[in-house]
């Protein structure tokens, strides 16, 4: 059973996503994400234990690896593919209620900017620390993030932008939604943005890669 | 195709058969706060500095952006181009989404700027077309349009025609019109520079205008980041681009030798010009 878990961490770790992917190289033709979720279902373990002890530790890693310049993006973008796979199985158990995430995380990058990559690999990487993610997408006015903070009291929100240009508007986002809903925890990235920044703008949270804000979620849940 | 820019007195010249002209990036808040901070005190003499160091390396013009929160971007933007033209002739390439900031900057500006840069979007064709007609600016057309990013190269060629059938409308030269093919991080998406290579070779074999593109980026979350850039630089350059924007420090070499393999160079003349004004003292 353990040995079934630690597989699956593995998988998830070094982006082998099922049995037809040929990566990594030296994982090629053995069984993936995919299929051993399905056996440890199978086998009577939970989808809680998968998640906390397969799935959560294995992302954890990738984004420990990701802040130590160990791995690039290329690399977490198959561990999350890899995640999402395994997770096509344990989706069915949110559903019904058996398993419950750690919350529920909104983010997209502010108005006027298209940058996804950053604000993709953020989402990616809560999700994988348990959380459910809320993706608008880009370009996301004031409006959309405080409609989203409407329908989802209680979830955090994450804001993105990439250029000096949309900070403004970030800054205009943060205002209006801690106006709004005064308890709402609001992050801040992108590459542009800083503590201090984050800091002036009334936001609660900054941090320079994924892996911070997946640990400072775990203070929140 | 010849795209003419003037500084007050100095023309540069983009010939879509080369050599390639490097519009330095330089002048850009992006992880230089320092710049931030002296403009905000309307101190201008870091933002010389970088003038003077990337004209030093090769730049043939300038890009000015000035844009961070909190910063009056359409009082700052002719400021800084005031005090660029009292110091250097070079021509500016004005960069601001802010079609008010734009308008500012070429009031003051002395000779032909080059605007950077309008879209496929309505609301940008409509408010910086007529402004670079008054001023008689050149502008850069990026391939975006309402309906946000395509990554089908010939999609994207039609948008570059769509820029460049309006700009004529509106009475600005077609030769005016530079398009920027929009490069995009190969991290996340493998045929992001596939794509924009192919809109390259497609703007250039059929639409024949210059273009530029501001490459820095495409290694984003990647180690070795400037061989990336280096290999797609080159490879652009082959197919098509003709005024990358970029840190001229770092990729001037690089070019020139580009334009020497084109044929570009007669007797390496640019190139070595370039290998000795390098050299360590």
């Amino acid at each position: 059973m353990t040995e079934l878990l630690e597989r699956i961490s593995t998988c998830v770790e070094f982006g082998k996503v099922d049995i037809k992917s040929p990566y990594p190289p030296a994982m090629k033709d053995q069984e993936g994400a995919f299929e051993l979720t399905r056996h440890a279902l199978d086998d009577g373990i939970s989808p809680d234990e998968i998640l906390e002890e397969a799935l959560i530790p294995a992302m954890s890693r990738v984004g420990q690896k990701f802040s130590r310049n160990e791995i690039f993006v290329p690399q977490m973008l198959m561990a999350a593919k890899a995640m999402s796979s395994s997770m096509s199985h344990i989706k069915p158990y949110y559903l019904s209620g058996e398993t419950k995430r750690r919350g529920t995380f909104i983010i997209g990058t502010v108005k006027g900017d298209l940058h996804d990559i950053g604000k993709n690999l953020v989402g990616m990487m809560i999700e994988g620390g348990g959380w459910e993610i809320i993706d608008l997408g880009v370009d996301v006015s004031t409006e959309k993030f405080i409609e989203a903070a409407e329908k989802h009291p209680g979830a955090v929100i994450g804001l993105s932008a990439l250029l000096t240009t949309t900070m403004e508007n970030m800054r205009k986002s943060v205002a209006e939604l801690r106006q709004r809903f005064p308890g709402l925890k609001i992050f801040v990235g992108g590459a542009p943005v800083t503590a201090e920044f984050c800091r002036k703008i009334g936001a609660d949270f900054y941090s320079p890669d994924p892996q911070g804000a997946v640990e400072y979620l775990k203070t929140l849940a | 195709m010849k795209t003419i820019l003037k500084g007050i007195t100095k023309e540069v010249v983009i010939d879509t058969e080369g050599p390639v002209v490097i519009i330095g990036e330089c002048i850009n808040p992006t992880r230089r706060r320092k710049l931030v901070s002296t403009l905000q005190a309307r101190d201008f003499s870091y933002m010389l500095e970088l003038a003077r160091t990337q004209i030093g390396s090769m730049a043939d013009v300038l890009d000015v952006n000035v844009g961070y929160p909190g910063v009056d971007d359409e009082a700052l933007l002719p400021a800084a181009v005031i005090a660029l033209q009292e110091n250097f002739d070079i021509p500016l390439c004005l960069d601001s989404p802010n079609p008010k900031a734009i308008e500012a900057a070429l009031k003051v500006a002395k000779g032909k700027c080059l605007i950077n840069s309008v879209n496929a979007e309505e609301a940008s064709l409509q408010k910086l077309l007529p402004v670079a007609r008054e001023y008689g600016a050149a502008i850069i057309g990026l391939v975006l349009d309402d309906n946000g990013i395509t990554n089908d190269p010939e999609k994207r060629l039609k948008i570059a025609e769509k820029i460049i059938e309006r700009s004529v409308r509106a009475g600005i030269k077609e030769e005016d019109v530079i398009i920027d093919p929009m490069a995009m991080a190969v991290s996340a998406e493998p045929n992001a520079c596939r794509v924009t290579l192919e809109t390259i070779k497609l703007v250039h074999d059929r639409l024949g205008h210059n273009i530029t593109q501001g490459a820095s980026n495409i290694s984003f979350g990647l180690p070795n980041r400037e061989n990336i850039n280096n290999a797609y630089m080159a490879m652009s350059i082959m197919y098509g681009l003709t005024c990358p924007i970029a840190n001229p420090e770092k990729i001037a070499g690089l070019v020139r030798a580009a334009d020497l393999v084109l044929a570009r160079d007669e007797y390496a003349i640019r190139f070595i010009e370039h290998y000795q004004t390098t050299l360590p003292s």
